[in-house]
């Protein structure tokens, strides 16, 4: 599809759209509201827009207790700055507790591109993973990421919702059936499957439709929810094509490939190969030109595959 | 409204009961952290016994007041006020830190009716009041917040944070309360790192400050009932209190932040509380 649309664009419209339709909903900003698109909820919503200040600490602190008062917030700010320097409130005001705050950071991933490592969430994933009660939602998609916002409407509890800063390509049309916890299996593959998320979806499909030309079966999954994991599509992916490659804009360490790893090591060993930041921090430069400095094209995802189907005994 | 001198009374009698409560159960749990439960303990009797609109029976009353005891570790105090008040059994006290117990060592709001937010990591909980008189303003709800703060834990940034918002919203449904008992687990806030002058911090912030004797249950208790009227400003209430209140083998000792009455240390403390 032509259609380009970044998350974080998709998120500040169901924000908005969620807020019209619950009047509990709250949004909270730390001096990126513009970034984040939360500015769009605060301008329709001014008396339950709450912006901090550059105070992430104190974001999901002031958050934990708009949710202890009965109201639904949305705390956002980049995804380096919420799940790195506010991790410990999320653990003890918001985990812990067990409150409904849910955490939609922007800016994830090294797609965030100019500004540089310092600015490029590697490790986000892995640390709101690793959490007691989090879910945790990586949308590939502006409609993805729409339906997971929508979601968290009948979703009691802790999140977090990554979303990006460059546009992507809209991969789903209005009927796609989204569901925390629930793979969606675009194709099965014979040989391999692409388990992926966010905006390796896209690239993992590239691969599996080069790799078809080459002859190679490879399936494409996209995992949107890490946490809880689709154990099932995991598993019978690795039952009917024997070796799985993951795909994350996101360090190999504890993610993605970290759940899918955990879990077949466990359940059903096969080769698996992950895909992502090789444990190394970002960089600047165009989007494009980091996908391809840190192996997240589809060339390295088919290489990648390749050495799985070769590992398999 | 200034209390009647029966009730001065009762609330002295509390306060008494509480500290008794505070040391048996510190006593039998074989840890726990003593000087900072004992310090807040006249404050927390004023507030649930006097103050607070709050209903046991039905934890969850929409209409309550919230507290939040910031200063977790003081975990004692609070259970000795919730048991008191008949949130659950006075004999559950003796499960304090024991496997399986709803008396977590540090308060776990999953697990013990009455605890507003689980607490325990410091700097935390006046952000969370913060959040809950922000959402009792959008409910146009009448909701008082109070949050009770140790000296040193006002070293966390977070909490500065949390006071500046205060501030810029005008909160005048949030008091906190520091418990200035001067000192924190490695020794004096003076000597590990100066707070002071507080009172004069949360001014500079924008904050109505009250400077009380943190013993004193009157001041205590005018103390709040001014905070209420705050027209668009929040309140601190600064308490100057004595570490270990309550008994002279803790009164002031450091050696008392994390450390429970010994059985010996134990008679010597249920006689001196007895006395007052």
């Amino acid at each position: 599809m032509s259609t380009k649309i970044a998350t974080r664009e998709a998120y500040g419209k169901a924000l908005l759209e969620l807020g019209k339709k619950n009047d509990k909903v709250v949004a909270l900003d730390a001096d990126l509201s513009g970034s984040t698109k939360t500015k769009v909820f605060g301008k329709e919503f001014p008396d339950r827009f709450f912006n901090v200040g550059i105070a992430e600490q104190n974001l999901i602190g002031t958050a934990a207790g708009l949710a202890l008062g009965g109201k639904v917030p949305f705390a956002s700010t980049f995804a380096v700055f919420a799940t790195g320097r506010a991790w410990e409130q999320i653990r003890q005001s918001v985990c812990y507790p067990d409150l409904n705050v849910k955490v939609v950071a922007s800016h994830a991933g090294i797609t965030v591109g100019e500004d540089g490592g310092s600015h490029q969430s590697v490790e986000d994933i892995a640390l709101m993973r690793v959490l007691p009660g989090m879910t945790v939602i990586v949308p590939a998609d502006a409609t993805e990421t729409h339906k997971a916002v929508m979601a968290m409407d009948k979703h009691v509890g802790p999140a977090y919702i990554r979303v990006g800063r460059e546009k992507v390509a809209v991969l789903f049309d209005d009927d796609y059936n989204f569901r925390i916890g629930r793979a969606h299996v675009f194709s099965k593959g014979k040989d391999v499957t692409f388990i992926a998320c966010g905006v390796m979806v896209e690239v993992a499909l590239k691969a599996a439709e080069e790799l078809a030309a080459e002859g190679i079966s490879a399936g494409v999954i996209n995992m949107a929810t890490i946490k809880p994991l689709d154990a099932d599509a995991v598993i019978d992916a690795a039952k009917e094509s024997g070796a799985i490659v993951t795909a994350e804009e996101h360090s190999v360490i504890g993610g993605l490939g970290g759940a899918v790893s955990e879990l077949l090591g466990e359940e059903f060993p096969v080769p698996v190969k992950r895909v992502g930041m090789k444990d190394v921090f970002g960089s600047s430069g165009k989007p494009a030109d980091l996908m391809k400095k840190y192996g997240l094209t589809s060339d390295d995802l088919k290489k990648a595959a390749k050495k799985a189907i070769a590992a398999k005994t | 409204m200034s209390l009647t001198e029966e009730k001065f009374i009762e609330l002295n009698r509390m306060a008494c009961r509480i500290r008794t409560d505070i040391v048996e159960m510190l006593n039998q749990a074989g840890s726990g952290h003593t000087g900072g439960s004992l310090s807040a303990a006249d404050i927390i009797t004023a507030l649930y016994f006097h103050k607070l609109r709050h209903n046991p029976a039905d934890p969850n009353w929409a209409g309550r007041d919230r507290f939040i005891l910031s200063k977790g570790h003081a975990a004692p105090v609070l259970y000795a006020a919730l048991a008191r008040s008949g949130y659950f059994p006075v004999g559950e006290l003796k499960t304090l830190r024991q496997v399986g117990s709803r008396l977590q060592g540090h308060p776990d709001s999953k697990k013990l009716p009455g605890v507003e937010v689980s607490t325990g990591s410091l700097g935390q909980g006046l952000s969370m009041a913060c959040g809950v008189a922000l959402s009792a303003r959008l409910d146009k709800m009448d909701t008082r917040v109070y949050a009770l703060l140790g000296d040193g834990e006002l070293q966390e940034g977070q909490v500065w944070e949390a006071v500046m918002l205060a501030a810029h919203y005008g909160l005048e449904n949030l008091t906190a309360i520091v418990d200035n008992n001067g000192l924190q687990i490695d020794g004096a806030c003076s000597e590990v790192m100066c707070v002071d002058p507080i009172s004069d911090k949360f001014r500079a912030f924008g904050w109505d400050v009250i400077d009380i004797d943190g013993h004193d249950i009157a001041a205590i208790v005018d103390a709040l009932d001014r905070a209420d009227t705050g027209r668009g400003r929040q309140t601190a209430i600064v308490a100057k209190t004595i570490k270990g209140k309550g008994c002279s083998l803790f009164e002031g000792k450091v050696e008392y932040h994390g450390t429970p009455p010994s059985d010996e240390e134990l008679k010597v403390a249920l006689e001196e509380i007895g006395k007052v």
